[in-house]
Parts: C-alpha cells; sequence; structure tokens
C-alpha cells in the first residue's frame, strides 16, 4: 500500500525530476517569477523555499547544501547575498502561487509562481485602496512602480558578481 | 449467455444520454475590469489578480 508517500512524481525518473526541480528552482531565483504547471509550480515551492532558509542560514554548511542542489554557483550566490536577507523577518512562506488558467490543447492548469518580497511593494497600497476609487490610479501606479524596479535588477546583478568575486 | 432481447431504439438511447451533459463553469467577475473569470484565478482579459497586473493584457 501507498500510504503517505508525499510529493508528485510528475511522470519522470528519480534523476529527471531532481533534475527538473534544481532548473525550476534555479530559474526562480534568477527571475524572481516563473509561469509553469500548476503540480510543478507546487512542487517547485518545496525544495525553492527548502534553498531559502539554507541562504537565511549562510554559513559554510548550508552554502554547500545548496550548491548541491543548485547547479549554478552564480544562482546559489544571488540567492545568498540578495533573495535570503529579505526574508530575515519571514518564518516561511517565501513564495507565491497565482493560478494563470487552463492551458489550450492539454487543458493543463499553468500557475506562476513568485518570490514573496518581489513585488510586495505594489501589493500593500493595493490592498489600503477602497473599492470604490477608479481603476486608472491602480494603473499609473503600477507603471512608476515597474520602472524602478528595472533600474534595481541591474546593480543587484553585479553585486552579486563582486560578491561571488570575494567568496572566490 | 444472457443477451437483450430487443435492439435499443434510438429513443431509448437517447433519453437516457439526457442526463449526460456537461455543465457550465461558474464564473466570478473580475474586480478590475468585470469580465466574466475563473475564481481564484488571474484574470484572462485584464491579467490582474487581487488588485495588481501579473501577467500582461490581451489587446
Amino acid at each position: 500500500m501507498r500510504h503517505n508517500v508525499r510529493g508528485r512524481k510528475l511522470n519522470r525518473t528519480a534523476s529527471h525530476r531532481k533534475a527538473l526541480m534544481s532548473n525550476l528552482s534555479a530559474q526562480l531565483f534568477e527571475h524572481k517569477q516563473i509561469v509553469t504547471t500548476l503540480p510543478k509550480a507546487k512542487e517547485t515551492r518545496k525544495f525553492a523555499e527548502r534553498m531559502i532558509t539554507l541562504g537565511k542560514k549562510g554559513d559554510l554548511n548550508s552554502l554547500r547544501q545548496a550548491l548541491k542542489f543548485l547547479k549554478h554557483k552564480k544562482t546559489v550566490f544571488t540567492l545568498f547575498n540578495d533573495i535570503a536577507p529579505n526574508y530575515k523577518k519571514r518564518a516561511g512562506g517565501y513564495t507565491r502561487i497565482l493560478k494563470l488558467g487552463l492551458r489550450k490543447g492539454d487543458a493543463a492548469e499553468k500557475a506562476m509562481l513568485q518570490l514573496v518580497e518581489y513585488d510586495d511593494s505594489s501589493e500593500v497600497p493595493a490592498k489600503l485602496k477602497t473599492k470604490a476609487e477608479p481603476e486608472k490610479e491602480v494603473k499609473t501606479e503600477e507603471i512608476k512602480e515597474k520602472k524602478p524596479k528595472a533600474k534595481k535588477a541591474s546593480p543587484k546583478a553585479e553585486k552579486a558578481e563582486t560578491a561571488e568575486k570575494a567568496e572566490k | 449467455m444472457p443477451v437483450p432481447k430487443r435492439k435499443t431504439s434510438k429513443v431509448r438511447a437517447k433519453s437516457r444520454k439526457n442526463h449526460w451533459k456537461l455543465e457550465a463553469k461558474s464564473t466570478s467577475k473580475c474586480p478590475n475590469c468585470s469580465a466574466p473569470k475563473l475564481s481564484h484565478r488571474v484574470c484572462p482579459v485584464c491579467g490582474y489578480y487581487k488588485g495588481k497586473a501579473v501577467i500582461a493584457a490581451k489587446a
């Protein structure tokens, strides 16, 4: 009997599954949000959050464990230096899954997996607003917020590189 | 081996299948663009979910 066996097989062999989880997690840390199918998103969440917890610990052992799972050194250093410090106050729940509806063709549910902190700045004012307010305001805010984000992204990447060099 | 005595008539077959039909998915109204959408999903028309743009809007 297959009692209490957790996790999804995703129609893959163990090694294929492991590689997929590693790749999806790495892509998530690199791009802050990824679009995939709902089961894959839910499964990736498990591994990605584990990696962020390692990043929060930040000691040599957890760095080595992260390097074991994520294949790209650069991604691991981005995680440890840029992403994990944002979650110091958060005890789990570092990612968010948004359902995007069914895919044409095979009717698979698509979903977006996001790192939580990376768009919270736009979420807070939206929540405070009353529903009666016109939607135009929301749109202008979105545009304003997108621009500084793009600017921020490049210095962060540079930081990661310098940090990586320092670590080496 | 027991077999049916009569051929199932067209009416009999069709009236049995009368209860065998698809049902429309219940939809909710998008609070941003008021288009019908599946609940707990990002709106496919305007790309909004919980008051903020998530994906690019169609057209």
